[in-house]
């Protein structure tokens, strides 16, 4: 069982208020993840979850159990840290089997745990060899090898991948996903790259300053964003913002859409008229950056190739059906 | 071209780097051979360099004249007695200051060493007096705890520096992985601070085996160490050069043969923890 709730939890450093009460329910063998931008309290949340850090206030309760007070050791999760942190001066298989050894397991036992998930992770032929010794790939998979030994109620990451390089990120982000829905154990993933976020997670928690600006699915923050700042965050290329107007019409301060939902006309007369600035011919995808004048610069996703450049005149029509407004305090109008 | 440029630039500063070492060993070397030499030859004008009388007979008197073993014996009690205690007050006073500072630390850190800068002749007097009335004089007790004192700061700060240098994620993944505080020092803070404490532990026996001010000024026999050994021939009557050299020769001859086998570990603890 891993089932994680958080009740107005708070946490300052001295004056400063970094985490400004948070209200969060995991659900058990969910994947969940904290995005945001930098400094707004995703690593510090998930240090206070993980009892690194004490809480200023609030409660967090796993399987029910108030933990404010129980020590990381006894809350009975693990965790993976951007640096790994491995141990330096022991092998791979001291690295992963010393959490069971703390444990107080008899020495077999210890082996076989260690040798079965070392064989998840492909990590058999390495584990005699110290950390040192190790791509960063393969120090990642001792980290996450320490992490699933030990049958924790939850998997507590942060930033797992982001010393690995691209093309190491994408496998490290599947392995992680298949094993994680192999185990079925909770986790909390902490990043700042959207993809990650949007392709790993059952749900997704949006963090800005210290506050939870909206928690949901994947799909549910990019359709329906409770507010402009999850909309702006959430998708790449950024939603397009229109205010004045244009947004009045629609009964609201601002308007957003996003950059695959506009159609992009040559010489329509229709639409939101401007002139192309830059235009990215990806092959799979098209992006223009286009003058619109008083309505400031706008960004057009086209699926596929769209012979057009920089300098041509383009109409750019909204798809009626998925236009965001919001009032002006930044909240979003539904119906 | 450039490689030849590198080449060239890593020739010159190779033998300019032998060079400075035969300048700094000169004196040593020098203390070596005059140490060989009978009285006479030792001050010769011009001096011999190698083609005189080898001799031993300079060994033979200072061990006559003098228990060089008595005074070995007494370097070796209060330069090791007084480095293990400071490493024993230093360790856990270094780790708090590593490990959980407050805001006052700096500060502590900054005025323990400023100790340094004063002259230990400015607080002759009032020590003395008080050795005086504790019967400390010319004891190893005595001896072994004002070094240990005077070096305490400097085995501080070198500890505090190697404690820094371990990264707190590990320790943290030691406390994740359920080890408690106990169990995290034996097991994890102690294996990775062990070449900082070695380097320390050396360098701090070399200090106090050097030390010659306040074994000079608090000991006179019985707990004299080499220092007192060697300065007795420097005595009213008369310098006796090679009697000198060959009694320096056997006080520094431990520490040399110690710094000799543990060079690695010395370069680490002399650059304070600057370089990995
Ligand atoms: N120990 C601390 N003492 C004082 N302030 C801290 C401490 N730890 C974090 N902070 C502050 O708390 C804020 C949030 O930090 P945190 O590390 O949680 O951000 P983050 O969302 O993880 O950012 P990033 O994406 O850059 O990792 C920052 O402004 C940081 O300066
Ligand atoms: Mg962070």
């Amino acid at each position: 069982m891993g089932q994680i709730t958080l009740q107005g939890v708070q946490k300052s450093f001295g004056p400063v208020h970094i985490i400004k009460g948070a209200d969060l329910d995991i659900a058990d063998g969910s994947f969940v993840v904290f995005v945001g931008p930098s400094g707004c309290g995703k690593t510090t949340l998930l240090r206070l979850i993980a009892g690194l850090e004490d809480v200023s206030g609030g409660k967090i309760l796993i399987d029910g159990k108030n933990v404010v007070d129980t020590p990381p050791a006894k809350r009975g999760l693990s965790m993976v840290f951007q640096s790994y942190a491995l141990y330096p001066h022991m092998s791979v298989r001291g690295n992963i089997g010393f959490g069971l050894k703390m444990a107080g397991l008899p020495k077999g036992e210890i082996n076989r745990k260690v040798e079965a998930a070392a064989a998840t992770l492909n990590l058999t032929p390495y584990l005699d060899r110290k950390p040192r010794e190790l791509s960063g790939g393969q120090r990642q998979r001792v980290a996450i090898g320490r992490a699933i030994v030990r049958e924790p109620k939850a998997f507590l990451f942060d930033e797992p991948l982001s010393n690995l390089d691209a093309a190491l990120r994408v496998q490290m982000r599947i392995e992680v996903t298949r094993l994680q829905k192999q185990l079925g154990t909770t986790a909390i993933y902490v990043t700042h790259d959207q993809v990650e976020a949007m392709t790993m997670a059952d749900k997704i928690v949006v963090l800005n300053g210290g506050k939870i600006e909206q928690y949901g699915s994947p799909l549910e923050l990019y359709e329906r964003p409770a507010n402009l700042f999850v909309a702006g965050f959430i998708g790449s290329p950024k939603m397009n913002f229109v205010t004045g107007e244009l947004a009045l019409q629609r009964g609201a301060a601002t308007i957003g859409v996003r950059p695959e939902h506009l159609k992009i006309e040559r010489d329509g007369a229709g639409g939101w008229q401007g002139t192309i600035s830059v235009a990215e011919h990806l092959g799979s995808d098209t992006f223009l950056y286009v003058d619109a004048g008083p309505l400031g610069m706008l960004t057009a996703r086209y699926i596929g190739e769209l012979s057009l450049h920089a300098g041509d005149r383009v109409s750019l029509v909204p798809d009626p059906q998925r236009i965001h407004r919001f009032d002006d305090g930044g909240n979003a109008l539904r119906g | 071209m450039a490689r030849m440029a590198t080449t060239r630039r890593v020739a010159i500063s190779t033998a300019a780097a032998w060079l400075f070492g035969f300048l700094i060993f000169f004196p040593i070397l020098w203390m070596g051979l005059a140490s060989f030499k009978t009285e006479l030859e030792a001050f010769a004008i011009p001096p011999s360099f190698l083609f005189f009388h080898w001799t031993t007979e300079n060994y033979a008197t200072v061990q006559e004249r003098s228990d060089y073993l008595h005074h070995a014996m007494n370097s070796i009690i209060i330069a090791g007695g007084s480095t293990l205690i400071a490493l024993l007050i230093a360790i856990p006073a270094a780790w708090s200051m590593a490990f959980s500072p407050t805001k006052r630390t700096k500060d502590i850190l900054l005025w323990m060493l400023s100790t340094k800068m004063m002259p230990p002749v400015g607080v002759l007097v009032p020590i003395y007096l008080i050795y005086k009335t504790f019967g400390l004089l010319d004891s190893r007790i005595g001896l072994v705890l004002i070094l240990c004192l005077g070096n305490l700061p400097i085995v501080i700060w070198m500890l505090f520096t190697y404690f820094k240098e371990i990264p707190r994620d590990i320790l943290e993944a030691a406390r994740m992985d359920g080890a408690t505080i106990g169990r995290e020092l034996v097991y994890v803070l102690t294996p990775m601070a062990i070449p900082g404490l070695a380097s320390t532990l050396l360098l701090n026996l070399i200090l106090a085996w050097n030390e010659a001010f306040w074994t000079l000024n608090l000991s006179t026999s019985s707990a004299a160490p080499l220092t007192t050994f060697i300065a007795s021939y420097s005595s009213p009557e008369g310098l006796f050069w090679a009697k000198l050299s060959a009694a320096s020769t056997l006080a520094i001859a431990p520490i040399l043969v110690l710094g000799w086998f543990s060079q690695k570990q010395l370069v680490r603890g002399l650059t304070f923890g600057a370089v990995k």
